[in-house]
């Protein structure tokens, strides 16, 4: 019986639900998680501009940080993308920070919202429309012959491989977030009650904090991988 | 007397089980990455941030197969297509 009442404790679950046009939606964890992660990031966005619209020359605290993450952003973008990564700094830094506090949820008792299907594959479908979006804008036409590039007859593949793109990337972060938001959800589940006094810290520090940072890495270094081979 | 639905649920189980097999082939790669990776560091300290950076990026990727497997076995368990 202690199965069957673990059973749904890391699945989406619905909060409440309301009717528009016919239709029943549902308001679920995940929303509530965004939310917060949303609100969370305009808060420091808003302060961080702030603070450096009015920059003092013995910087302080927060105005040391936001330097330093800065400075890291730029270091990354232009280590992997050369000179066409100047443009991509505001979106890699949105989504660097969007995922990784998506990611982190877990340890403060939320849901991850990228333990959301939903939510990974709208930014995979995200990074696919960059990539051709730039390949177009910078070869024209002549980005398509790409499809065709050793010989004709490869063209199912290599269409293939384009579409797998989007779904290989949003499938990495999905799986290695739900996996560790189900073996936390098992542990505080199924294990008798000494063992989650103080062994679960452990498993959030891996699952939550390593993994979510190293995932987050991943993405942003992909998506830029991939959009700087389609723009050469 | 096991009922037909009973049945769908324990094939569905051991099939998520058997969908987690998958999980040997990452391991394989990334060790083999990790491996060459420390090799690599061990030869050339100066270029330690770079090494880390490519090792993670190419585990990340051999850890694709293995998280398809993972997928399914979710899919299995909790969606349960089959019923």
């Amino acid at each position: 019986m202690a199965v069957a009442a673990a059973d749904n404790s890391f699945m989406i679950r619905g909060l409440f639900s309301y009717r528009l046009f016919g239709q029943t939606f549902w308001i679920t964890t995940t929303h509530v998680a965004l939310l917060l992660v949303v609100l969370l990031l305009t808060i420091f966005a808003w302060a961080a501009g702030r603070t450096l619209k009015r920059p003092s020359n013995v910087p302080g605290t927060f105005q040391n940080v936001v330097e330093l993450a800065v400075e890291k952003l730029d270091q990354m973008v232009d280590g992997s993308m050369g000179v066409s990564g100047g443009k991509f700094r505001n979106y890699i830094g949105t989504i660097f920070l969007f995922i990784l506090l998506c990611n982190i949820c877990g340890i403060f008792g939320l849901r991850s919202p990228t333990a959301d299907y939903g939510i990974t594959l709208l930014l995979g479908l995200v990074t696919f429309f960059l990539i051709h979006f730039n390949g177009v804008r910078r070869h024209r036409i002549s980005h398509f012959a790409g499809w065709f590039q050793p010989i004709w007859l490869l063209f199912p593949i290599n269409v293939i491989g384009d579409l797998a793109v989007p779904l290989s990337l949003s499938l990495r972060l999905f799986g290695n977030v739900m996996s560790g938001t189900v073996m936390i959800g098992l542990w505080y589940g199924l294990m008798p009650w000494f063992a989650k006094l103080g062994i679960p810290a452990f498993l959030h520090a891996y699952f939550d904090l390593f993994s979510g940072a190293i995932q987050t890495y991943v993405f942003c270094m992909l998506t830029m991988v991939y959009i700087r081979d389609k723009m050469e | 007397m096991i009922t037909g639905e009973e049945l769908i649920l324990a094939c569905s189980a051991i099939g998520a089980g058997l969908a987690c097999i998958a999980g040997i082939g990452p391991g394989i790669g990334q060790g083999i990455a990790a491996g060459h990776a420390a090799a690599a560091v061990g030869r050339n300290p100066g270029a330690r941030s770079e090494i880390t950076s490519t090792m993670l990026l190419g585990q990340a990727v051999a850890e694709t197969t293995g998280l398809y497997g993972l997928a399914i076995a979710i899919i299995l368990l909790f969606v349960k297509p089959l019923i």
